[in-house]
């Protein structure tokens, strides 16, 4: 045991001493945390868009007036004609545009009928659809007072909308617990394949495993400063998130903890395998960067919704633990669910973990070639 | 320019002479842009809905109909109150609850208006203003409806209706590849860019390579010169080969100019090669280059516009991404390829990316020492 700790001490001292490396190990999740919560938003607002009118009357004023004084949009610029709006669009910086017809109040009241031009730059679609509709509700909203000014009975459908565990449809309860998965992969698995890789590469392996330290205790110790390290990150996203982001943990800490932790023996475990595979520390960086990274941003479900991926992705995604792994942290942190409603999940990762350690344990080669 | 011709056959003997390396610089980015853009789908479709209706009456019926019918949403189970409704948003099994209150018909009826109610799991804030827009837009279409079905027909309209006509343009299909491949080759192209070039001078660091350079004659910017080219060049290749994939796997065709297209990738890649350059010049070894590429390529990809508009970011997020070269590329890219923009829309970025390349490159000469 006295062995093994001072194994321990020796790695710790190894992680420490690169201060560039340890710079990106903490960097990254705070960078991260901060864009996700600061910066990055799905939110639409301030969005720049031109208006044609022709009409000119008391009518199109008003909606003008309307939708200038939302917070979604901006007008740049009254257009004097539809053709030059093709330009305005090309130009940049314009998401949609508006065209009253001549007329416009008068038709209005004469044949109860007129009509609204609106066109959008559908190269970003969400924003091109989310834009209409928010112009729809504006018009609509101006039709029902319209109605109520000219005394006609308001039968209508209300819509009441409660956004649940998110009313401000913030970025960050979706991106955070993306974030921690992300952070825990990168550091267990591409730090610990590269720091076992290095001793392969260096020569110092072959010290070790002569020596009469049995060698899965080599490795154990190999990990241990890792697993410190990850849960010293959680720690730090999850203070960051509570404290900067007012975002706080509706479930229960205890259980975040435990879960993380099965989370992270898995990529070790992971990160083992990686490292039995690699031969060179490039190697193992692109094998880590390539085959955990990417998938872990793309199939996870952070990011991109994995229900509107084809079959073929949406069964790809199983195999990867972060999805699982995120789906419960979104469950305890954000919905304050118990243990009952992610045992599911849980057991599929104690699986994996199980999995991924007998494979990388029977490919660890304790004897030279 | 006999040195530097010298040392260009000798940079590209290198990167030709090492296959793995060649193989994985060219393969990952095909790969990727064949799968990437199926993943990266923000397409909003298939909501999945619960339905508590306490009215059951025709026009509950009718409305529930009118949802399902829209093509947006996806029927999960009609339940008989809120709390089992709750346990599917809990479950992730539904995304929004729609519930429709007790006496819905009569009371609408008699005291002409009524509240439906939508609760939305709103941890992913844009699929729940997307469909919640969309049910929006669906009750405003049932509200004219049922009003033209009260008041007797006739002709004409009973009442002044605002008809909103709506035409996307550039897109109408509304299709995310159109978006999304843009963007995820000019991502790919400053992966490779900037990863390999850090990598590449620093591995002559570590073999010690460098030094038998540092003591020859040749100058510190036709050393520069000399590793910026070469890969200056795989990044046209790589760009050409993504844009064939472009058109092959999905069909997109640049509506612009393609040649204004390669005179921006040619500024761009100038200062993206410069910057693999100045960070290789402040690394010792491989892996301190991987982490400092990887530290800022992260930034770029999660502030360069390619997932989350960079509209939406307050001021000081603005500022920042004025800086960084991957968001001026992919917005030109989107621009030429999407709209068919001139050249005299993207003069300003073309100006801009061409300074941020002399920066960088000018940096990183005056940064690179030939004595350690």
């Amino acid at each position: 045991m006295k062995q093994f700790f001072s194994f321990v001490t020796k790695e710790f001292l190894q992680v420490f001493r690169d201060r560039k490396t340890l710079l990106m190990l903490f960097g990254v999740p705070i960078v991260q945390i901060v864009l996700f919560g600061f910066a990055l938003s799905n939110e639409i607002k301030d969005s720049n868009i031109v208006i044609v009118d022709n009409a000119k009357d008391l009518a199109s004023q008003q909606i003008i007036n309307k939708i200038a004084s939302t917070d979604y949009f901006k007008i740049k610029k009254m257009l004097p004609n539809s053709s030059q709006i093709d330009a305005a669009f090309k130009s940049g910086d314009i998401k949609l545009a508006i065209v009253f017809p001549e007329n416009f109040y008068t038709d209005l009241l004469h044949t109860n009928k007129a009509q609204i031009q609106v066109i959008a730059d559908a190269s970003d679609p969400n924003t091109a659809t989310t834009l209409t509709s928010y112009i729809n509700i504006i018009i609509a909203d101006y039709q029902a007072q319209l109605n109520k000014d000219l005394n006609i009975p308001p039968e209508q459908i209300n819509l009441d909308v409660r956004m649940l565990y998110n009313p401000d449809l913030k970025g960050a309860p979706n991106f955070v617990p993306g974030v921690i998965a992300m952070v825990l992969l990168l550091v267990c698995v591409m730090m610990t394949s590269i720091s076992i890789v290095r001793e392969k590469e260096l020569g110092t392996m072959e010290v070790l495993l002569v020596s009469p330290f049995k060698p899965i205790l080599v490795i154990f110790a190999k990990a241990v400063p890792y697993l410190v390290l990850s849960l010293i990150n959680l720690t730090v996203i999850i203070i960051l998130s509570v404290l900067a982001l007012n975002l706080p943990i509706k479930g229960s800490i205890l259980l975040l903890y435990a879960v993380s932790t099965l989370f992270i023996l898995c990529c070790l475990s992971l990160g083992l395998l990686v490292s039995t595979a690699a031969d060179t520390q490039q190697s193992a960086m692109t094998l880590s960067l390539v085959g955990m990274f990417l998938p872990t941003l793309m199939l996870s479900g952070y990011i991109f919704p994995i229900e509107n991926m084809p079959w073929v992705l949406r069964m790809l995604s199983n195999i990867v633990p972060a999805k699982w792994f995120y789906i419960i942290i979104k469950s305890i942190m954000l919905k304050g669910l118990g243990f009952s409603y992610i045992w599911k999940e849980t057991l599929i990762l104690f699986g994996m973990t199980v999995f991924f350690l007998t494979l990388s344990l029977r490919n660890f080669k304790t004897r030279l070639e | 320019m006999r040195t530097l011709k010298f040392l260009l056959q000798k940079e590209f003997r290198q990167i030709f002479r090492n296959k793995n390396m060649l193989r994985m610089m060219f393969m990952v980015p095909i790969i990727q842009l064949i799968i990437l853009p199926q993943a990266a789908n923000y397409t909003i479709r298939n909501i999945n809905i619960a339905v508590v209706d306490l009215d059951r009456s025709s026009y509950s019926e009718k409305f529930v109909n009118k949802v399902l019918s829209s093509g947006y949403f996806k029927l999960a189970e009609f339940t008989a109150s809120y709390k089992e409704a709750y346990k599917l948003i809990e479950n992730d099994k539904a995304d929004i609850i729609i519930e429709i209150p007790h006496g819905f018909e009569s009371k609408l009826n008699s005291e002409q208006s009524q509240t439906i109610s939508l609760s939305v799991n709103a941890i992913n804030g844009v699929k729940a203003a997307v469909g919640s827009g969309y049910l929006t837009n669906i009750i405003q279409d049932f509200n004219n409806q049922i009003r033209l079905n009260w008041v007797q027909p006739s002709n004409m309209n009973p009442m002044p209706t605002i008809d909103v006509v709506s035409s996307n343009w550039y897109n109408p299909t509304l299709s995310y590849y159109l978006f999304m491949v843009p963007g995820i080759l000019v991502l790919l192209v400053t992966l490779v860019g900037g990863n390999m070039t850090a990598l590449n001078i620093v591995q002559e660091k570590e073999i010690g390579t460098i030094e038998q350079i540092n003591v020859t004659p040749i100058k510190k910017y036709q050393f520069i010169l000399g590793k910026l080219i070469p890969f200056w060049v795989i990044g046209v290749i790589i760009f050409t080969i993504g844009l064939l994939i472009a058109r092959v796997v999905y069909g997109i065709i640049p509506l612009g100019s393609i040649a204004l297209l390669y005179l921006f990738l040619s500024v761009y890649l100038i200062a993206i090669v410069g910057f693999g350059l100045l960070i290789s010049t402040y690394s010792e070894t491989q892996q301190q280059a991987q982490s400092l590429t990887f530290f800022f390529i992260q930034i770029f990809n999660l502030m360069g516009g390619l997932f989350t508009p960079i509209d939406s970011m307050p001021g000081w997020a603005k500022v920042i991404t004025d800086f960084i070269p991957v968001s001026y590329f992919i917005d030109v890219m989107r621009m030429i390829v999407i709209k068919g923009s001139h050249f005299n829309d993207v003069l300003m970025q073309i100006i801009v990316v061409l300074a941020m390349g002399i920066v960088l490159n000018v940096w990183a000469i005056i940064n690179y020492r030939k004595t350690t």
